[in-house]
């Protein structure tokens, strides 16, 4: 069924009963010419991108949970292209352009929302490293506006911008970014997926990987053995357990993120705001709540809960940013796995093992990523062949010396 | 997430910095690129279960520890001193 207004008004009067499900609920064929393993967002667009752009539709996407139930499913939804380093920009600038015409390409409301992301900075040589980040981003074709302190008071007149140990100084604007509603994202690539022939298998959890005289055969899994001819790793902080079963190490170590929501307020914060000093940011969903976030935890961790230490911190970032939130209730907070890789920055390349790729590394910035990441990993499994906006995420970088390391922190995965 | 100091006794996590997998205890002696530097900086095993990783106590006695925790259940299960487990593996 084409989604559209005038379906919403027919439905609406006809009691709604004729909506049907977006998506099939298949068994497991026993052979298909690529399976994917992890239909999260970026497996999901992996799969829709094959289908829509390279013909490929005998595909699997195999998930253990249920569709977008991970990652996808548990961030703060910020859409953004302002990354400086030459790689990571064209392949962040590639995705924002993809998200731009992404609901009438899916026929699906994904509510992408360029209400614009706001760095503040709080020293002068902040505002010089944002100038030239904004340069950068702004050679690269995206769009990047340097406010000073009275620019930022009349967008967000509810900062502080007089505390003692941090004021204030302005802020890199970046209009075209905003937010999207997470889980629609998946449920729009894995219907248009499906229209497609796709084959989305839930509840299957792949159990190893098949290799035979260095090339991949198939999958085991819950449900069966599965052969195919390219097997597509896409298990975001579960990509260590994945690459194990063939045999492989990579440079990723697993952390938890947190995030937070209020209670439903009315609109009072209309940009996505990001504190240059205590590694906050905020924006408000459409239904109200302040969805907030900071830092990684910082140690190895599979439990999807964070710990005590680092709520405390992210609630005293946001009252030294914003005093007025002080009042709201958080409703929630949840907790992510996060693959943090050795540079920050992600893979997306073939690997040693003839047919098996990989799609992973993705730290905390998966989400705005999405689009990119599946239409540049499904480039890479039809054509075996990197596509242009992801030349440099190579496996091979960390062995070459050739790293992406956007915030020059040295190789330690959990500075990322 | 408490973590048992083996000078300092139970202590809030706040106590400690996280550096990472015990893999930074050994480094390489390879004078130039090898393998060896790869594991180091780059490869983890990641497991989702028991891990050896590095601690700093730097609120405490600013020791380094090996701590063996589980990565599912944060549970501490044993703690030493980086010291006296090179010490003893050596």
């Amino acid at each position: 069924m084409r989604y559209s207004g005038w379906q919403v008004i027919k439905q609406g009067l006809t009691g709604n009963r004729g909506w049907k499900p977006a998506w099939r609920d298949p068994a497991p064929k026993a052979e298909y010419d690529v399976v994917i393993i992890g239909g999260g967002g970026h497996g999901l667009a992996t799969a829709y991108y094959l289908a829509a752009e390279h013909g490929l539709t005998n595909i699997a996407v195999l998930e253990k949970g249920y569709l977008g139930g991970g990652n996808v499913g548990r961030n703060t939804t910020i859409v953004r292209a302002n990354y400086g380093l030459e790689g990571n920009s064209q392949f962040y600038s590639h995705s924002l352009r993809l998200w731009e015409g992404l609901e009438q390409e899916l026929n699906y409301n994904v509510m992408h929302s360029q209400r614009g992301v706001v760095n503040l900075f709080h020293s002068d040589a902040q505002r010089d490293a944002f100038a030239r980040r904004g340069n950068m981003m702004v050679s690269q074709g995206d769009d990047a506006i340097l406010l000073d302190r009275d620019g930022c008071r009349r967008m967000m007149p509810f900062l502080d911008y007089d505390q003692t140990r941090f004021p204030i100084y302005g802020g890199l604007y970046h209009p075209r970014g905003g937010t999207a509603r997470h889980d629609a994202v998946a449920w729009g690539y894995a219907r248009g997926a499906d229209q497609r022939g796709v084959d989305l298998i839930q509840k299957c959890e792949v159990t190893g990987i098949d290799v035979e005289n260095g090339k991949v055969t198939g999958v085991q899994t819950t449900r069966g053995a599965i052969r195919a001819k390219k097997v597509a790793m896409c298990a975001a902080g579960r990509s260590g357990q994945v690459a194990a079963m063939a045999g492989m190490r990579l440079p990723i170590e697993s952390t938890v993120l947190q995030a937070f929501v209020t209670e439903g307020l009315k609109p009072v914060i209309d940009n996505v705001i990001t504190y240059g000093m205590g590694h906050f940011y905020i924006s408000q969903s459409d239904k109200g709540g302040l969805v907030f976030g900071g830092d990684i935890d910082f140690y190895a961790s599979y439990a999807s809960r964070g710990n005590l230490p680092m709520l405390e911190h992210v609630m005293e970032a946001g009252m030294t940013l914003m005093p007025m939130i002080g009042k709201s209730k958080v409703l929630r907070s949840w907790g992510g796995i996060m693959d943090m890789s050795s540079d920050g920055s992600p893979i997306i390349d073939k690997t040693h093992i003839d047919g098996l790729y990989v799609n992973a590394g993705w730290c905390y910035g998966g989400f705005k990523a999405t689009p990119a990441s599946g239409h540049c990993y499904a480039h890479l499994i039809a054509t075996d062949r990197p596509h242009e906006a992801a030349l440099r995420h190579r496996l091979d970088r960390f062995n070459t010396g050739l790293v992406m390391d956007e915030e020059a922190k040295g190789s330690q995965h959990n500075l990322h | 997430m408490r973590i048992r100091c083996p000078l300092c006794g139970d202590r809030d996590s706040r106590e400690f910095t996280y550096m990472g997998h015990e893999i930074y205890m050994h480094r390489p002696e390879d004078a130039g690129w090898s393998p060896a530097w790869d594991d180091y900086l780059h490869l983890r095993d990641n497991p989702a279960g028991v891990t050896r990783d590095l601690w700093y106590h730097g609120a405490g006695c600013t020791g380094w520890l090996l701590v063996e925790r589980d990565t599912t259940t944060h549970d501490i299960l044993r703690v030493e001193l980086a010291t006296d487990a090179k010490r003893g593996s050596a």
